[in-house]
């Protein structure tokens, strides 16, 4: 049976008389990739925001992993992992340092991180960089440490904000079948991305536009919807509608 | 003479080799792509041609004038749009585009017909302070900033990382444009479906080029047949199809998988073996590469 883990009744959020995302209303299932597109100021790193518990909706409800986000902040907090390219690890730690940074802030017990931490780097093939700077890992690496890192903890849902940006092609499938895997686990997966052939590896995509959800299927049924041959092009058609950009 | 003429360019920091051994040549009126992800060098390439950087080794010139020996006149004679936004935040719209101008010893009005069609757009923001443009219209601003005194040559390195699909592709038709101006334009990208907007790319990888040719040429050499295999269980799929010995690559390419395949291959076989594993909703078809399999291939056999 289907299982929601993310849902959303009318969800405002409101700046003074500026509604930044504007009652909108999904559900993600659990073990879905679930891409969350949008133009620059549609109003996605708002909505994010209110479904990591990090700021409180002006109205409307949502729930994520079963806990609500208007009241229950911190127990969402613990069911989620964040990984963005912006920020992801601390530089001037090691690897190892850095899931146990991450372990700890999430509670989990010492013995535990132990042994996931081996598991881990060895299932990345990074059992060697143990003990390197993160500063001193290439990029791609850096940003398949980041995801693992993300869901060390087991969190239901994951939040990926722009995860793969300027990562070389091979690199960013060995990022992408992490994704798989993880959401073959079980773990939902909420992506947000500008790069639409990106998009095409969700089982469906929410696009924004100024502040409401224009489109939500598949990218399939999207494609179809549209009459485009590939995501850019539905995206262009929608967002090209939009009245406001973050200006 | 060619816009951009380039030998042998190294640059090493320490113990990483940033340009190893870089020689191309940029015709003039031409828009040419440097292709390829974050630490290739691409930002040092463009930081040497554009007289900031010293190269190791090696010689190149711009606009016929030599980088080291002719570094004053060439930065009056280019314009150069780094990777990061590198604006006056302070300054309002109008005040940036009139400083660059003035410090350039033209005017706005001198050229501004070459910034005309780009500048209307962020105009009716014109006493809005840089800083508090949105990405899409900092971008604008930066690149009007860069052709306000009619440069030869423009660098423009990663001008589209970070920016929406919209104005992603605002932008590339802006570039378009200027080339009918007669500007010549080396641009950088991390985004391998930029390529096909250029004239002639390179494509780089750890400090060397791969290969460097007219988009459709790189695709038309690609070596191998392509097949594109869909089933409902993408990641299930993945395994599978790696694990089949007629298999020779396998990647995803968002909704399918893009496979190369040994010279055994047969369709029927592969259909029969998806099909005995379970899958459902499969379909095989030969498809044409696009520049990211191209690239992946070629910084393959780099590797070997």
């Amino acid at each position: 049976m289907n299982e929601t883990v993310i849902h959303t009744e009318k969800l405002t959020k409101k700046f003074g008389n500026f509604t930044a995302v504007d009652n909108i209303s999904f559900s993600v299932e659990k073990g879905e990739i679930f891409g969350f597109l949008g133009a620059n100021g549609a109003g996605k790193t708002t909505a994010m925001r209110m479904l990591c518990g990090l700021s409180y909706p002006s109205s409307g409800k949502g729930f994520v992993a079963g806990y609500d986000i208007s009241k229950q902040q911190e127990a969402v907090k613990k069911s989620i992992g964040y990984m963005s390219q912006k920020f992801s690890l601390y530089e001037d730690l090691k690897v190892w340092e850095n899931i146990r940074l991450f372990g700890g802030i999430y509670g989990m017990k010492e013995k535990t991180i132990e042994t996931k931490t081996a598991q881990t780097l060895e299932e990345l093939g990074f059992a060697k960089e143990r003990n390197t700077l993160v500063k001193e890992l290439p990029l791609g690496w850096k940003q398949k440490l980041a995801f693992s890192v993300s869901i060390f903890h087991e969190p239901k849902i994951v939040f990926l904000d722009e995860p793969t940006g300027g990562v070389d092609p091979a690199t960013r499938r060995q990022f992408w079948e992490l994704i798989y895997q993880a959401a073959n686990r079980g773990i939902t997966v909420f992506v947000t991305t500008h790069y639409m052939d990106e998009a095409e590896y969700c089982n469906r995509i929410s696009i924004m536009v100024d502040g409401k959800i224009e489109a939500l299927d598949t990218p399939k049924n999207l494609r179809h919807r549209f009459n485009a041959k590939n995501m850019d092009e539905v995206f262009q058609q929608l967002a090209r509608k939009a009245k406001r950009s973050d200006n | 003479m060619k816009a951009v003429s380039v030998q042998n360019i190294k640059k090493s920091y320490k113990s990483v080799q940033a340009l190893n051994d870089i020689s191309f040549d940029v015709e003039q009126g031409e828009i040419y792509g440097i292709i390829g992800p974050d630490g290739a060098g691409k930002t040092s390439l463009f930081r040497i041609l554009t007289t900031l950087l010293l190269a190791d080794s090696g010689n190149a010139t711009v606009d016929g004038l030599d980088i080291v020996k002719d570094y004053k006149e060439i930065r009056n004679r280019i314009g150069y749009m780094p990777g990061r936004f590198s604006l006056y935040q302070d300054l309002s719209v109008e005040e940036n585009l009139e400083f660059f101008a003035t410090v350039f010893n033209t005017t706005i009005q001198e050229n501004y017909h070459l910034i005309k069609d780009i500048y209307q757009q962020i105009e009716p923001f014109k006493d809005r302070k840089a800083g508090k443009l949105s990405g899409g219209m900092k971008q604008k601003l930066a690149l009007c900033c860069a052709l306000i005194h009619k440069p030869a040559v423009l660098f423009l390195d990663e001008p589209t990382t970070g920016v929406d699909p919209v104005s992603r592709k605002e932008f590339w038709d802006m570039l378009k444009k200027l080339k009918e101006q007669n500007i010549t334009i080396l641009v950088s990208t991390p985004y391998m479906d930029e390529a096909k907007l250029c004239d002639r790319i390179a494509l780089i990888q750890n400090g060397s080029f791969l290969d460097v040719e007219t988009p459709q040429n790189i695709i038309k050499r690609y070596p191998e047949i392509l097949w594109s295999v869909q089933s409902d269980d993408m990641y299930k799929l993945l395994k599978d199809l790696r694990n089949h010995s007629m298999i020779k690559t396998c990647f995803a390419f968002g909704e399918v998988h893009h496979i190369t395949v040994n010279k055994d291959f047969s369709i029927n076989e592969l259909n029969k073996y998806l099909a005995n594993s379970g899958h459902t909703g499969i379909d095989i078809h030969e498809i044409k590469p696009s520049i990211e399999d191209c690239y992946m291939l070629l910084a393959q056999n780099e590797k070997q």
